[in-house]
């Protein structure tokens, strides 16, 4: 085909063309996703007993934590689905929670005798954890790469890896509504793992599944 | 085949001007950001001349860019042509996430060398050893003669629905306007408009998967 005549095709197609809605649409599938991500909760562990009365201070750090991530990875991806536009530059934030949290962890091993590291650590259900938390990820990963579809990402694996952290940290905040382990040194682990893990599963799909 | 010139409309001696001179150079690069920029902008608000005058523009950088670029690879015009295809091609039907308030040169430089590395994946070469380059490489290039490339628009044509094909080969191959198309097929002008984009984000949709006769 003559590129001549494929121009002239491309050019007879013009009309006013408005930005596409990309703000709009990442932030719908982040909510549509933390939501769908508590549904599968609900619908197969269930929200821990007595959700109420545990200590409002973990479930919160949980949340935050987790949440943060959500939040700045979120504005990685929106760089990423716009082509020439560094996603670098916001990347490093994502270290900030992981940080502060490892960092919190080590504190309160520190503050702990030794024997009771183990408990601390392992908590009573680190295998539950890091099998929900990819599983809660799942369907908002789909959402994510079904949005990041509607611009034009050029850095395939890294946008996948963030998008698998995204809904990993949006899986780990629902599973927090379970989750009975209250200690920073778990969540250091467990969750920061279980993320990580969500974040590689998405690199390594990035490239098939957001090929244009 | 000429390469590595600034701006392919200058007469020749300008050009060397430029090669001479260093600052004159980062002004011409300057210079042709801002006007592939304005041209962009216009065919974003509907103005066809400046869409179909942008492409033009961008088609011979993109033919030096990758013609330069797959030398290292052994590979021929060809295949550059059909690098050239495919980013003219992403250009315009992902137009929509460009954001005017950022510079124009950085993003069709991010989707030319996406579809080179997608291409050269995809043709199982290793690019471990593509060299790091930049925007500025892009838009040096101006490489004028085009070669056909192995896509062959008849055959994509054929794969479409037959409406759309005939739309699309009254307006954009013998090139009649909306209106004396919709009067010769028989169709609205909006049925028109919108069956030649369909059949364009048909053609895309080919291109991508690498349809070959």
């Amino acid at each position: 085909m003559n590129t001549a005549r494929l121009i002239e095709a491309l050019s007879a197609d013009v009309g006013p063309v408005r930005r596409a809605p990309l703000a709009k649409i990442l932030s719908w599938v982040m909510v549509l996703g933390a939501v769908i991500a508590v549904c599968v909760m609900l619908a197969t562990v269930g929200p821990r007993p007595g959700l109420a009365e545990a200590p409002v201070h973990f479930l919160a750090l949980k949340l935050f934590f987790t949440m943060s991530l959500a939040i700045i990875g979120a504005v990685v991806l929106f760089s990423a689905m716009h082509p020439g536009r560094d996603l670098r530059r916001w990347s490093p934030y994502l270290l900030l929670p992981i940080v502060l949290v490892g960092a919190g962890g080590a504190v309160a091993l520190a503050l702990t005798p030794l024997a009771a590291w183990g408990t601390m650590m392992l908590g009573t259900h680190w295998a539950m954890c890091v099998v929900c938390i990819p599983l809660f990820a799942t369907l908002p990963f789909a959402l994510l790469i079904w949005a990041l579809r509607k611009g034009a990402p050029t850095e395939l694996w890294r946008t996948g890896a963030i998008a698998g952290l995204v809904s990993g940290s949006l899986g780990a905040a629902a599973y927090s509504l379970h989750c009975p382990d209250d200690s920073l040194p778990f969540v250091a682990i467990w969750y920061a793992g279980s993320i990580l893990l969500c974040a590689l599963i998405g690199k390594s799909l990035g490239p098939r599944l957001l090929r244009w | 085949m000429q390469s590595a010139s600034h701006g392919f409309d200058r007469p020749l001696d300008e050009q060397w001007d430029v090669h001479e001179n260093g600052r004159a150079s980062a002004m011409t690069d300057q210079s042709s950001e801002h006007e592939l920029r304005s041209l962009m902008c216009a065919g974003l608000d509907g103005d066809a001349d400046a869409h179909h005058r942008l492409l033009v523009d961008l088609s011979h950088r993109l033919r030096g860019y990758f013609r330069s670029r797959l030398l290292q690879f052994h590979r021929g015009p060809t295949e550059a042509e059909d690098l050239v295809q495919e980013v003219l091609l992403a250009v315009h039907t992902r137009r929509d996430t460009y954001d005017r308030s950022q510079p124009f040169t950085p993003w069709v430089y991010a989707i030319a060398r996406y579809k080179l590395l997608d291409y050269l994946r995809r043709t199982k070469v290793s690019f471990r050893d593509i060299p790091a380059d930049d925007a500025e490489h892009l838009i040096a290039q101006n490489d004028v003669d085009g070669v056909e490339s192995a896509y062959d628009l008849d055959y994509l044509l054929a794969t479409l629905q037959p409406k759309a094909r005939r739309a699309i080969r009254y307006m954009k191959l013998q090139g009649l306007s909306v209106r004396e198309t919709a009067a010769k097929t028989g169709m609205s002008e909006s049925a028109v408009k919108v069956s030649v984009h369909r059949a364009l984000k048909a053609l895309s949709a080919l291109v991508k998967k690498g349809n070959k006769p």
